[in-house]
């Protein structure tokens, strides 16, 4: 079974069983140091082991993260960055570049 | 979008790489038919796996990644997540049992709510192919799980 924090991904694959933690990516088994969360976590996700009926039924961990701010943060692409974002792309496309010419 | 829904990772980055000029999206895995089956076990007698994406040790950028498998006795330290787009400002992966629930696994075991966690911790960190995927991480990752004597697995992506 999985536990992630990425709906949208885990369900577009399709998988067996799947505990969804709303939290920004990176600790999808419960806030860093926090041991009771983690259990609590982890203990829901197992149980669907023996709970979960069918493949593909999304279950909702009901811990919360406290703050909604990454919600709208992650990856955003807005005015102030779109330059930015451009020319890192650019930077990357050359630096692709160069590595082919190299191998060649 | 509404400030309490789950982010929509799949246009999100869609548009972040469309933003860098990059015209092609990414094509996240997608299978219409999903495999179920039931533990034969109860939970309380189950062997559990555990596989998390992160890598085992430091990886240089763009070396190969394999899947990579380390003895929970002792437990990793830690872990190099540095590759992964995980939330770096909204969070840190310093508490290894925040992404890679080993130590929660073994309270349980102590508990007797899971039989035992398997002596093998999995690290699967993905290329981003979905045929590296296919046909190399998953069958290797499945033997490896059948060599630990798994009955039932945990993955959890970071």
């Amino acid at each position: 079974m999985i536990i992630g924090s990425a709906k949208d991904i885990v369900e577009h694959c399709g998988v067996p069983r799947y505990l969804h933690v709303d939290f920004p990516l990176g600790n999808p088994c419960g806030k860093p140091w926090d041991r009771d969360m983690q259990d609590r976590i982890v203990r829901q996700g197992l149980s669907l082991l023996h709970s979960a009926t069918a493949p593909n039924q999304t279950v909702f961990s009901p811990e919360t993260w406290g703050s909604d701010q990454w919600r709208r943060q992650y990856m955003e692409v807005n005015d102030e960055n779109r330059a930015e974002l451009a020319r890192k792309g650019e930077q990357l496309r050359i630096d692709r570049s160069v590595r082919e010419r190299r191998t060649v | 979008m509404d400030a309490h829904e789950p982010v929509a990772y799949i246009e999100r980055t869609r548009r972040y790489y469309e933003a860098q000029g990059f015209e092609h999206a990414y094509q996240y895995a997608h299978y219409d038919e999903t495999p179920f089956v039931r533990p034969a076990k109860p939970l309380s007698e189950c062997r559990v796996g555990l596989i998390t994406t992160a890598s085992l040790t430091h990886r240089p950028p763009l070396s190969p990644r394999n899947v990579a498998s380390t003895d929970i006795t002792p437990p990793p330290a830690s872990l190099f997540t540095d590759d992964l787009s995980w939330d770096k400002q909204a969070t840190h992966t310093e508490d290894l049992n925040s992404y890679c629930p080993l130590a929660t696994l073994q309270s349980l075991q102590a508990e007797g709510y899971i039989g035992e966690v398997c002596d093998r911790l999995h690290c699967a960190p993905t290329e981003y192919s979905q045929r590296s995927t296919l046909e190399k991480d998953a069958p290797e990752l499945l033997q490896r799980l059948r060599e630990d004597g798994a009955d039932v697995a945990l993955l959890v992506p970071l």
